[in-house]
This record gives structure tokens, sequence and C-alpha cells, in this order.
């Protein structure tokens, strides 16, 4: 056993003069490697909306111009389209919310135990996908309700579940609200005031990140909308492929930017707010 | 340049090493940005002996510790063991045992499997590796639970077997970094025992780093206390107590109170007593000076024209710990409990010094801490 | 802390206000979680279970309403089992390539030093991940695109000509190219938080105890990652499996997979007599989905029993 340890004794330098450059080369690979990884990654992230943006800003004759843009809103059934992603949206939104949060902050607090059930119910809607739901939506709904877009929204809550429920569930347990609203209790806060005084301040973020993430679900949502018949941004764009695709382009870059911008937005928000916090706190 | 090979013959029982190995930590020196986190530390550790690293975070104990092991690279100075110097050999290739402060067991083996790994990397075939990683295991207490996973074991146990993990290898040089900082007291307590009775079984060199000094006092042959990466001091624990020599160690081991003084030839006055000074080696006395006084250094009688009185009182089951206040400073002194019932706040006392020497440092040398 | 508290902490059921006793309050607290968590089980079983049902239901139906088997029958046969299998399959490869890539792509994230980059993957990929359906058709047409696609043009000017080779955006194959566009970023997405938890601790005890690099990630690097790597596969499996409008929009219907004869029924495209066989393909997505969703959670659970 001895002798076995002894042999790894011997790698000094009298024996094997050429350590100490082999690790240092060892690690100059490893960072060549990643540098590699990265910017092929890049280059092939890049590319397509690279040339998205460039087809987005070319006219018929393939000279730069931002007139696929600029002529977007006046395009025919542009602002119809917009208008009723926005609605939808909003609305979505805010029947999520008033379902989700207060569930998840009683659960939370009140019915701990509850918690797998509700990661189990939040991660249904992945196995009943947009293409799935709306076939048995459109066979099983009323008429009056198939004949309002709205119905789309109602089932668009259903779809933002999951990531809801995410951000809302990491807000919460990020807080540790069962001794935050025991000690606002134990002050003489009454419930009201320590859901608004004490829970939502912390949980900005993840609301903000909620909502974000619905909103860009909604202006995203192709399927269900189209297959029910409702011109929103994303079917309006798709139809629209057939008379130009410079505008159509336009409107899938403006899409994506917007959405970039508004996740960009939440994790700066998240970011500013976590770093207050934490000043308040006085974390060394 | 002899290779030290002192077989003990303490040394016995599985796991056990043909002795410990000698350590010569020489000048190291490592810096991070502008933070010196080594500054020049030179030690010799005896083989099978067991040197515990004490000090302050960021006294440099962690990083000592890990050049040591061979995940820090100084950036002057040397490691030598056995007298081969190591600092171009791995860490891989140290044949050290290092036991993490939580969380190194690898979650996707069992324990026996844990264990073995080092022999694995060793190339020992699965029969032996299972024996030998059986007995560690019996070795530490745990031989029944050898197919478990470290998920399902307690803080405690996990830290068992990192232990029998480290030991597995029969390594010359056993390292510990802060190994039982994240366990409950009590359980604090069993570890601290079984680690020092299977080292000092085995006989292997031992380097132990913690921040308590309880630990360290309680389990070490010597203890090095550090701060701001150099050596404040490194003796028994008994001398480290009763004899600092800085007025940090004064101040970090034990507890001290600061009393300022005047020097007297080789004596100082001291409630209106003489008593002989031991000088503080970290500093200049030709100035203003304060006395470092242990608790026990102070004897108080009670009298109503006494210079000082009574502020606070704490019960700590065999003594009773006063704060006395002598004019414009707070002087800790134990009493025994039942003459500690006795006393009452405010009352008048006179104090005594009746240590035989008095130790003296520069006035307001260092910070630490100042709880009451 | 030398002294000690002069009197005792207050035990904490004095602080709180006591609950009041009596039967009336004892049994609002047996309802309240009852009546909170309603609205909530009440939507979600009403929005999921509706139409669930009415799927379950129709799949054994005729169109005049008369129980049969003959949806099921078409479903594995014919046209409609060629659709399904080319789903797994396109789902199968945009799964373990995207999902092998990405561990790469997220180790070297994770490991690089700029919280800058780090920052800006963590959106990007939160982006793109979300970014499927018909802009990612629009893009990857206006990039790639035979005659006018902005990179197909350059390639053609450097002499390279992918088209000629072969190469058919609006094929199997180039829905698949679409595809990796949206997984890989998913996949990092989900693998990161995964290789955050791996210990610096378990590298450094594997160098203590004599392992290499490789031999570090053969027994314990890779064998801790493995549940969230599977998960991760079989999250994407799920999620191009299910993915209907990047296909439609690209292809336009020509390419035989099952969410789009799904869709053909019910935008009135379903040949007499095969009118509920939707029901009995959008049945068969739901199992496919069921079953993968079950192992991802078992995945998931071993997962973070390792890695806490």
């Amino acid at each position: 056993m001895a002798q076995v340890a002894e042999s790894y004794y011997f790698e000094n330098p009298e024996v094997n003069p050429q350590l100490p450059q082999r690790r240092r080369r060892r690690r100059k690979k490893f960072r060549l490697w990643r540098l590699v990884v990265l910017v092929v990654a890049l280059a092939y992230f890049l590319a397509p909306l690279y040339a998205g943006v460039k087809f987005a800003l070319q006219n018929d004759l393939g000279k730069f111009s931002f007139w696929a843009f600029t002529s977007l809103p006046s395009e025919q059934g542009f602002s119809g389209a917009f208008f009723l992603s926005m609605r939808l949206a909003f609305f979505t939104a805010a029947v999520e919310l008033i379902l989700m949060v207060p569930t998840a902050i009683f659960v939370h607090i009140r019915v701990p135990k509850l918690r797998p059930i509700m990661d189990f119910v939040t991660i249904l809607p992945i196995v009943v996908p947009p293409i799935v739901l709306i076939v048995g939506v459109l066979g099983s709904a009323p008429l009056w309700l198939k004949s309002s877009p709205y119905l789309l929204s109602i089932f668009y809550v259903v779809l933002a579940m999951p990531f809801v429920y995410r951000s809302l569930d990491a807000g919460l347990s990020a807080i540790d609200l069962k001794t935050l609203v025991e000690a606002s209790r134990s002050l003489g806060g009454s419930w009201i005031r320590t859901l608004w005084s004490v829970i939502m301040p912390n949980l900005r973020a993840a609301l903000l990140s909620a909502t974000a993430l619905t909103l860009a679900l909604v202006f995203g949502e192709y399927t269900m909308a189209n297959l029910d018949g409702w011109t929103t941004m994303p079917v309006w764009i798709a139809q629209f492929q057939q008379s130009d695709a410079h505008v159509t382009l336009a409107a899938s870059m403006a899409l994506l930017i917007g959405t970039w911008l508004l996740l960009s937005l939440i994790v700066a928000a998240d970011r500013s707010q976590s770093r207050r916090s934490r000043r308040k706190a006085g974390t060394p | 340049m002899t290779d030290v090979q002192a077989s003990t013959t303490a040394g016995s029982g599985p796991g056990a090493s043909s002795g410990g190995a000698s350590v010569r930590l020489e000048n190291l020196v490592r810096t991070y940005g502008k933070v010196r986190a080594l500054d020049g530390l030179t030690l010799s550790i005896e083989p099978g002996e067991f040197v515990a690293f004490l000090g302050p975070s960021g006294c440099g104990k962690t990083t000592a510790l890990r050049v040591l092991a061979g995940f820090e690279h100084p950036d002057s100075g040397r490691v030598v063991v056995d007298g081969k110097d190591l600092s171009n050999v791995n860490a891989q290739k140290r044949d050290m045992g290092m036991v993490f402060q939580s969380y190194s067991l690898f979650p996707n083996m069992s324990v026996l499997d844990n264990v073995a790994f080092g022999l694995r990397m060793r190339h020992q075939n699965g029969g032996q590796r299972r024996t030998k990683a059986s007995e560690l295991l019996e070795l530490v207490g745990l031989g029944d639970q050898s197919t478990k996973y470290p998920h399902q074991l307690s803080g405690g146990q996990q830290q068992r077997v990192a232990l029998a993990r480290a030991l597995a290898i029969e390594p010359r040089v056993l390292l510990l970094d802060e190994p039982l900082s994240a366990l409950d007291a009590k359980v604090r307590a069993e570890l601290r025992d079984q680690i020092r009775s299977l080292q000092q079984r085995l006989a292997i060199t031992t380097v132990f780093v913690t921040h308590d000094q309880e630990e360290a006092l309680s389990m070490a042959d010597r203890v090095c206390v550090m701060s701001s990466g150099h050596i404040e001091q490194i003796a028994s624990p008994a001398t480290l107590y009763a004899r600092p020599t800085t007025a940090f160690v004064a101040q970090f081991v034990g507890i001290s109170s600061r009393v300022p003084v005047q020097m007297d030839g080789k004596e100082v006055v001291i409630f209106g007593q003489r008593c002989p000074v031991r000088t503080s080696e970290s500093g200049d006395v030709s100035g203003p000076i304060d006395a470092l006084l242990r608790p026990e250094d102070v004897a108080i009688e009670v009298d109503p024209q006494g210079s000082g009185f009574i502020t606070h009182k704490s019960f700590f089951g065999a003594t009773t710990r006063l704060v006395v206040q002598i004019g414009e400073i707070p002087v800790r002194v134990d009493v025994r409990s039942d003459v500690g019932a006795d006393l009452a706040l405010g009352e008048h006392v006179r104090p005594r010094i009746i240590a035989r020497d008095v130790l003296v440092a520069p006035r307001g040398q260092v910070e630490i801490p100042s709880e009451v | 802390m030398l002294f000690s508290d002069l009197g005792t902490s207050v035990p904490r059921s004095e602080v709180l206000p006591p609950e009041s006793g009596g039967r009336k309050s004892k049994l609002r607290r047996a309802w309240l979680p009852v009546l909170a968590m309603a609205p909530f089980f009440i939507y979600t079983g009403v929005g999921l279970g509706v139409p669930i049902v009415y799927i379950i239901r129709n799949a054994f139906l005729t169109f005049q309403g008369k129980f049969t088997f003959s949806n099921m029958d078409l479903l594995v046969h014919g046209i409609y089992l060629k659709g399904f299998e080319n789903s797994l399959l396109l789902s199968v490869i945009t799964s373990i390539i995207p999902g092998i890539l990405g561990v790469f792509l997220a180790y070297a994230i994770v490991t690089s030093n700029s919280g800058v980059l780090k920052r800006m993957v963590a959106t990007a990929s939160a982006v793109l991940a979300n970014f499927g359906g018909i802009n990612l058709t629009f893009i990857f047409i206006a990039a790639f695109g035979e005659t006018t696609g902005i990179i197909t043009v350059w390639l053609n000017h450097i002499g390279l000509n992918p088209w000629s080779h072969g190469f058919d955006l609006y094929n199997f194959y180039g829905v698949a190219f679409v595809y990796l566009y949206f997984q890989l970023p998913l996949m990092v997405l989900v693998i990161t938080p995964a290789l955050g938890g791996l210990r610096q601790s378990w590298r450094e005890a594997a160098q203590n105890m004599g392992a290499s690099n490789w031999r570090y990630w053969r027994h314990v690097g890779i064998p801790v990652l493995m549940p969230s790597i599977l998960g991760g596969i079989l999250l994407l499996f799920g999620s191009s499996f299910a993915a209907y409008a990047t296909a439609q929009t690209l292809t336009e219907g020509t390419v035989t997979l099952a969410p789009i004869q799904i869709g053909d029924t019910v935008s009135g495209n379903a040949i007499a007599g095969e009118a509920n066989v939707g029901f009995a393909i959008a049945l068969g997505m739901l199992i496919v989905l069921s079953i993968t969703m079950v192992f991802y959670g078992l995945a998931r659970r071993r997962a973070s029993k390792w890695l806490r």
C-alpha cells in the first residue's frame, strides 16, 4: 500500500521538470475552448436575428430603409390585431394575477403541505399543449363563449400558469414569508396591512416577472388564436406574409425586440431591488 | 535533507500509515488583489503532531491549509513534506487527506463507495477497496451505514464519513478545514473527541483549522494563532493561555481586560500593587502601556472604601463573572459562584492582583471586538 | 456574550394572539383553506378538465356520436401513424442534440468570470426559449431562404450553396434545423442551475483523493448532473413534440406531423368519415406527453436529492 502512495510522491521537478508548464498550458487550453464555444454560439444565435433585422430594414428594391417599420401601423388590419392582442394580454394578466397571487401566498402561509400538489397541477398545462387544448375547447365551449375572443384569454391563463406560479413561488420562497407575516402580525398588523405593506413590496420582482411572461405569451400565441379564428398579432403577421415579406419581418422583429426589452427590464428591476434590500439589511 | 520516517509504535490498526510526515511551511506569501492573505508564514510540524490553526476570519488560516493541500499556489515560499518540496506537485498527487467544512461527500455514491474512492483512484481492486472501506467505517462508528447515501445521513455522520474517506488513503498528512463549524454543539463535542482519539491512535500528522478556541485548545498538541496572514504565537494550549506573548493572543485566546498602567523599571503599579512585567513581543513598551489581565488574575474583597464597584454579574455555573468598574476601566473578574451569589450590583470592592506577573502591551494596540 | 440576558425570552405562543376557541371558529378554520383554494382548483379543473374529457370522449365517437374504435384504428395506420412517428422522431432529434450541446454551452457560460455575460445570457435564453412560433419561421426564411435568404446569399458569394447540396428549409430536416434555435436556449436555461449546484468541494475532494479532471467528471460530475440532463432532454422532447406554429407556418402543412394533422381537422381539411380522428391524435399526444412528464418529474426528484 505504501509503495502505491509513494509513486505519486515522485512527481517532483527533479524527476519531471515539465510540471509547472503543463498546468499552465492546460488552463490556457480550457480558456481557448471556452472562447471558441461562446463565439460559435454567439454567431449561431445572432445570424438569423441579423438577417431578420436586415430584411426588415430593406424595401422592395433591396435598399436600406425604415419603410417596413413605418408603414406597419397603417397596414390593413394591423391596428385591429395589435389592440386585440393588447386587450387579451392585459385581461389574461389581470385574471392570472388575481387567481394566482392570493393562491400562492395562501399556500405558502397556511397550507405548505399543498406545495407539491401545486407544483404538480401547475405543470399539467405543459402536458396539454395549445394545439391539443384548442381542439378540446372548440368542441366543448358553448356558442356564446366562442363568439368572444376572450375565450382565448381564459385558456391563456391556463397556458401561462406554469411560468407564473414558478415565478411567484420562487419569489415567495426567497423572502421567508412565514417569518415576515408572523413578525407583522405580532406587531399588530392586520392581514390587509400585512399583505399590502409587507408581502407585496417584497414580491415586486416576481410579480413583474410573472406579468411580463404572461404578456409575452399572449403576444406570441399563434396556434389557438389561429384555429379559433381570431386575428391577433401573430395571426395577422402570418396572414400578412402573403402580401409583403418585409413588413412581416418588421412586425416579427418589433415583437422580438419588445419582448427582449420587457424581459431586460424585469431582470434589471429584480437586480436593483435585491441590491437595495441587501443594502438595507446590511449584508457585509 | 533526510526523509523523516518516524514510525512510532503509536501507529497501529487499520488506516495506520508508517507514522506521520514532517511538514514545513517556508515563508509562504499569497496576495489576492490588495489583501495579503499569507504574509511570510513559516512553521514546522513534527511527525504525528496535531497542530491547530486558530484565528479570526480572514487571518489566513484556511489559505495556509489550502496551500498545503495544493488547491492554492503561493506567490512565493514553499511547502516541504518529509523533506520533499511539493511546490510543483499538484493537489491530486500530494497524498494528503482532507476533510472539508461541509457537503463534500459525493452525492451519487453510497457511503462505502465514497470512502473507497481514493483507493479506487489508486487502482486497488474492488474487493480490497470494499474491505478497507468497511474497516474505516467501523473505525468511525458507521459500519452499519455503508449502503446509505449522503443525503440520508445527518451532518455529524456525514463528517465522520468524510473523515473515513480521508483516512482511507493512508495519508501522510491529515487536513481538516473547520470540519465541525456546521454542526450542533453536542455533535461537535462528540466528534471532537473522536477525531482526536483517532488521530492519536493512528499518529497521523494533522492540521486542523478553526475559529473556535475551545476546539483548538482542547484538541491540539500545539496551537498556531494567526492574524493577518502571519503567526502571532505557536505553542501548546496551556502555554498559549497562561503566557500569551502578544496582545492579540492575550485577547483572542481567553478574555483579557486592558488596564492603563505606568511602567516603573521592570515592574508596573496596578491597583496599588507592584507587579513584575512580562513584556509583549508585539510592541514598544516605552510609551503609554496597558496591562492585560485575565479574569482569574484578579481577586476582590468587599470593601466600602474599595476603588471599584460591581456593574455586571453573569452566572456561568462553576464560576461567576463580574465586571468591576475601577475608575474608568471595566475589569472582568471571575469568582467562585458561591462567593458570587453573595455579591450585589453596585457593591464596592477592593481589587488585588494574584497573578505572578502581568502581560503588558502598548496602549490600545489590538482591535478585538470589545464585548463587555 | 459574557453577560446573560436579564430576564427570560418570551415564549412564542404569547406573542401571537391566541386563536380564539369555540366551535364556530374551528369550523371556519377547517373551511377556510378549502374556500381559499377553491377558485384556483375550480378554474384549473374546468380549464383543463373540460377540454381533456371532451377529447377523450370524442376520440371514441364518430362524427354522428356513435361509439367507435375507428378513430384509434386510423391513428395506428397509414398517414396518421406516419405523422405520429415523424413527430416522435423529430422530437427525439431536437431534444438529444440541443440537449447535449446545451450542456457544453451552459458550462462555458457558467465557468466564465464575466458577470455581464451571465446576465445577458439569462435574458437571452429566456427570450429565445419563448420565441417559438411564427416569428422564428419568418426570421429563418429571411436568413436561409433559397433565393433571398441573407445568409444563403452571403454563402453563395463565398462559393457555398447549401440548397444545392440538399439543404431544404421546408422539409422535415429544415423544421428540425429551425427547432434547434429555441430548443438550445431552453436547455441552457434548464441546466444552468444544475451546473451551479455542482459544489466546488466535490471537485476538490476528488482532486484530493487523487482524481484527475477527467476522472472527476466520470465518477462524480457527470453522474450527479445526469438526472438534470435527462430531465432537460425530456423537457425538450415535450416542447418539441407539442410545437405547432413553427412547423405549420414554415411548411404550410406539407410535412406530416401529428400537431399539423390535428390542425388540419380543425380547419376543415378533414376527410369525410375521418372527422374525429383529430381527437384520436390529440389523445395520443396527451398520452405521450403525460408519460414524458412523469419521467421528467422522476428525474427532477432525483436531481434535487443530490443537488441540494
